[in-house]
């Protein structure tokens, strides 16, 4: 097989991933005609988007070039170091929109948050597999308190589309590591059961009415269901083949709120109906798939761990972002990756493709 | 410690279970879209397009009123406004001190603007100032560069060129008040009315509403979110009210107004041939156009509590007694019934007695006319003749047979403000007054007095079916409608003729009306005519004293009436006269006769007049 012989192509020495690079292009190019779109036409706003593309690639391919070996030394330093700043977020942070996330460092304006994104998977993986797999239960304990105190952290500022996604992280390294069913069984338990003390302790009063709200967004016309209902007329006023590019009265007229950042995908399913938004999905488990695939090519268990679970934390955001705005989950601040405008997120995505690529790349000289 | 091979075979069934539930979980997500954009698309695409459309209406321009002879008599005339886009200025009052400058602003409407301002969407244009002069007009228009966000906006107004002249015939139209609103919800027309702000008050203007109106167009606009208008999408014009032709003639119309000039009191003019009426004048008027443009208050409380009731359309709702003016029809009735004959013979000392009754009913003439017959008893207007034929007769008899006149009933003409007038009967004064029918009511009733009431369209319209033999036609104001480029005449309403026991009598009491014009007011008129006159007393003469006008407060002198027709031979004009308060009938309102049937009757162009 070509991975055992000697024969290095272009994109082996460059540490790329060709099948990944070329899906990841493909969802941004879309990206940026969607943003066009929904921006009104603002043809700055696209250039910046595209800027911050071309940033996240070059950050994409300075990671790929990074040993994995690295990332594990660095892993635990990092997330430490993310921890200590995300206590400085919640006594010293930048109060937002009711939400406590920025960290003012002088100058420049940073979340804490998205560098645990990064950091937290990492550590995870590295922690769990210094031990057998599968897992022993003794073990979980400290991957508890790993997972905890940055998703609690994170919660607690509050940024619930963040934690989500950290914590999903980590369990997705827990559950790749094979651990058995009947611990992921009571885990849920313990999740379910946790619920309501999430509800009446950890909620604030706006995320409360967001869920009640998806419920039954109708019953909150003008107030906190119109995001939810204008952006499902959007979505349902689309039809099978969507109005055209440019052409959705929604979002052109503004009647989706937040349309070309965490609202997105509702100007997508407008302009280009069920046939663009099932194209982009399939676009998404395309990418999904292949970093599953490296996942599975992978040569150690950390590597194999960390790519699955950046793998399936992209996979994550997908799923709660569409699912928000199609009006099946509660509207939790998750952006749709790599379309969405913004550059934080991009970031961060696509420093875990980067990762992603390294693994793969890095593979023969991987020391068992 | 780890067996790698057992991992990564591990990893790999975990990956691959990873996948699928992936897989499902996106194809959740697919699901739900297919029931969005799918299942549910033809609602979603409703609601979408309810978002975002904006349906406004477009006002039709109302139909215009013309004379009987094409003359305007109610158009439409443009008027500017200044309007202003709040969002678009930024420091407003300095822009109004500086507009102010070029264009009088006067504290109340500066004052109205700034009010109406907080409660206005900051794009939509909002009137500063209305009615602007033709010159207002253009000095903003050089200047208009320097107020971004303000500019003039033309209207249409109603307009009536011939002011009070015309008022009570066409009425006026005025701001939709909450009344006006209701009644068109009633009748399902208010969805007609979304973009018109004025209607129909009165007359003609109130009756005809529905021609005149039209049907609202609209304009199909894409807004977004804040309801600012984006696009035009649609234009669906307005259908414009049908343009109208009334049955008067404007310059009879003016004629009969300057007759009346300072003067209370009514003229109204009929074609009898189809009850057409050629002139209507009640006397004072006001001029409608301070209707349109919104009356204040004080003018209104001023026309209001004006005692000589300029409000009043005195030719329809004026109820006079008909006094003398009714005696050719008595004296048709004593005919048909055989209580008098052609050659009946009456002496008159001066006075009737009832048989056996001491009271006296005096004749106007104190020492009586001696003997007399049917055609004298109305060329010089006998009361005593007429005191004993209503005995005779008796009133119900009298009221069966002036109710085919059209007495005590609304002619049906087509304004709305019409009253029915009184006509008595022994039943009619016990159900109103629970009394008794005296004789001496009866007597009065022979004099066109008493009891008996009669708009002056009333009057028109009985003489006129006197001279027209029997034939009736209901006064109507309407002669055509225009439908875009075809008129259509509207059709003429005749009622079956009155049939009398010998239709010879008809000739004899015209005969006898034709002598009474031409012994008098008509002797050297070059064309033949008939008339009768009347003066009402306004209030009761004691018995054995003589009537003084000219030692009597005015309010209490006699009404002047006159009724007349011409020519004798093939009646086109009717008309009737009533001068409140003018004294004599024949002296006073017998010259406002004779000048209207002159003016008619020797224009150079009354023969293209059909």
């Amino acid at each position: 097989m070509s991975r055992h012989s000697q024969y290095q192509t272009i994109w082996q020495r460059l540490h790329l991933d060709l099948p990944l690079l070329l899906g990841l292009l493909a969802v941004m190019i879309f990206g940026l005609f969607v943003i066009y779109s929904a921006s009104g036409e603002d043809l700055e706003m696209m250039e910046r988007q595209l800027f911050r593309m071309l940033l996240s690639l070059g950050i994409m391919f300075t990671m790929a070039q990074i040993n994995p070996e690295a990332l594990k030394r660095w892993a635990l330093p990092i997330y430490l170091a993310g921890i200590v700043l995300l206590l400085g977020v919640h006594f010293f942070g930048e109060i937002n929109k009711g939400a406590q996330r920025w960290l003012n460092l002088g100058f420049m304006e940073f979340q804490p948050s998205e560098l645990i994104k990064l950091a937290f998977p990492i550590t995870m993986a590295w922690y769990i597999s210094k031990f057998p797999l599968p897992p022993k239960k003794r073990y979980l304990a400290g991957a508890a308190v790993i997972l905890l105190v940055p998703t609690l952290l994170i919660a607690k500022q509050p940024d619930l589309g963040t934690s989500i996604l950290v914590a999903a992280s980590g369990i997705f390294v827990l559950f790749l590591s094979g651990m058995s069913w009947a611990i992921l069984g009571s885990f849920t338990v313990a999740v379910l059961a946790f619920l309501p003390i999430l509800w009446y302790f950890l909620m604030h009063d706006y995320q409360r009415t967001r869920v009640l709200t998806l419920l039954d967004p109708e019953q909150d016309p003008l107030g906190a269901g119109y995001h939810i209902i204008q952006s499902k007329i959007a979505i349902g006023s689309g039809g099978l083949w969507g109005k055209g590019w440019l052409d959705g009265t929604q979002s052109q007229l503004e009647f989706i709120p937040e349309r070309h950042t965490d609202f997105i995908f509702a100007v997508i399913g407008e302009e280009f109906g069920l046939v663009g938004s099932i194209l982009l999905l399939i676009m998404y488990l395309y990418i999904i798939g292949r970093g599953l695939v490296i996942a599975s090519q992978a040569q150690t268990s950390f590597a194999r761990l960390l790519a699955g679970s950046i793998t399936l934390t992209f996979f994550v955001y997908v799923f709660v972002n569409i699912g928000m705005v199609s009006g099946i989950l509660p509207v939790v601040g998750v952006p749709l990756p790599l379309v969405s405008y913004g550059g934080t997120s991009m970031l961060t995505l696509m420093t875990g493709f980067g990762i992603l690529m390294s693994i793969h790349t890095h593979r023969r000289f991987v020391d068992r | 410690m780890h067996d790698h091979a057992a991992e990564a075979s591990l990893f790999k069934r975990r990956a691959l279970f990873t996948f699928f539930s992936v897989f499902a979980l996106l194809s959740v997500l697919v699901v739900n879209l297919y029931h969005l954009q799918v299942e549910s698309y033809k609602d979603y695409a409703t609601r979408s397009n309810d978002n975002r459309i904006r349906v406004v209406p477009i006002a039709p321009s109302r139909g215009l009123i013309y004379d009987r002879n094409g003359v305007l008599l109610a158009e439409n005339l443009p008027f500017y406004s200044l309007d202003l886009v709040p969002e678009k200025i930024s420091n407003m009052s300095e822009t109004l001190d500086e507009l102010g400058k070029l264009i009088e602003i006067s504290e109340d409407e500066r004052e109205t603007f700034t009010e109406a301002l907080k409660f206005h969407r900051r794009f939509k244009p909002l009137t500063l100032k209305n009615q602007l002069t033709e010159e207002q007009v253009a000095i903003f228009s050089v200047n208009q560069h320097l107020f971004p966000g303000i500019t003039v906006e033309a209207g249409l107004k109603r307009n009536y060129p011939f002011g009070p002249q015309i008022t009570h015939v066409l009425g006026y139209v005025g701001k939709i008040n909450i009344r006006d609103r209701a009644q068109l919800e009633r009748s399902d027309l208010w969805k007609n009315y979304a973009a018109t702000k004025d209607i129909g008050k009165q007359g003609v203007e109130k009756f005809y509403e529905s021609l005149l109106h039209g049907k609202p167009g609209h304009l199909e606009e894409e807004v977004n979110n804040r309801g600012r208008a984006i696009r035009t999408l649609r234009i669906v014009p307005p259908e414009p009210g049908q343009d109208i032709y009334l049955t008067l003639d404007l310059k009879l119309q003016q004629k009969a107004v300057e007759l009346l000039s300072g003067l209370r009191g009514s003229i109204v003019a009929i074609d009898p041939r189809d009850g057409g009426v050629l002139a209507m004048v009640s006397s004072p008027s006001y001029d409608p156009n301070q209707f349109v443009q919104g009356i204040n208050n004080k003018d209104y409380s001023a026309l209001l509590n004006d005692k000589s009731r300029p409000l009043i359309n005195r030719a329809t709702q004026g109820q006079y007694a008909p006094a003398s003016t009714i005696k050719p029809h008595l004296a048709l009735l004593g005919l048909d019934e055989k209580a008098i004959t052609e050659h009946t013979r009456v002496w008159d000392p001066g006075f009737w007695q009832i048989p056996g009754v001491e009271r006296k009913y005096r004749d106007w003439k104190r020492w009586g006319h001696g003997w007399v017959n049917v055609y004298n008893a109305i060329t010089e207007s006998c009361d005593t003749f007429f005191y004993e034929l209503a005995y005779k007769v008796g009133v119900d008899h009298i009221a069966r047979f002036m109710e085919q006149f059209g007495f005590g009933q609304n002619t049906g003409i087509d304004i709305f403000e019409e009253s029915a007038g009184n006509m008595p009967s022994k039943e009619w004064k016990r159900l109103k007054y629970n009394q008794a029918w005296y004789i001496g009511d009866t007597i009065s009733v022979g004099i066109g007095q008493g009891y008996w009431t009669a708009t002056p369209l009333q009057l028109a319209n009985a003489v006129g079916i006197m001279a027209n033999k029997g034939r009736r036609f209901p006064p109507h104001l309407l002669r055509s409608v225009k439908n875009n480029t075809t008129t259509v005449d509207s059709p003429i309403n005749e009622l079956p003729p009155i049939e009398l026991k010998n239709a010879r009598n008809w000739n004899i009491i015209n005969e006898a009306m034709r002598q009474t014009a031409h012994k008098s007011r008509f002797t050297d008129a070059p064309y033949t005519a008939a008339m009768k006159t009347g003066t009402a007393q306004v209030i009761g003469v004691a018995e054995n004293t003589k009537y003084d006008a000219s030692k009597i407060a005015e309010h209490f002198r006699d009404n002047a009436l006159v009724v007349a027709y011409a020519p004798f031979e093939d009646p086109k004009i009717v008309i009737s006269v009533v001068m409140e308060n003018a004294g004599w009938g024949g002296a006073n309102a017998g010259p406002v006769a004779r000048a209207i049937l002159d003016e008619y009757m020797l224009r150079d162009t009354w023969k293209t007049t059909p």
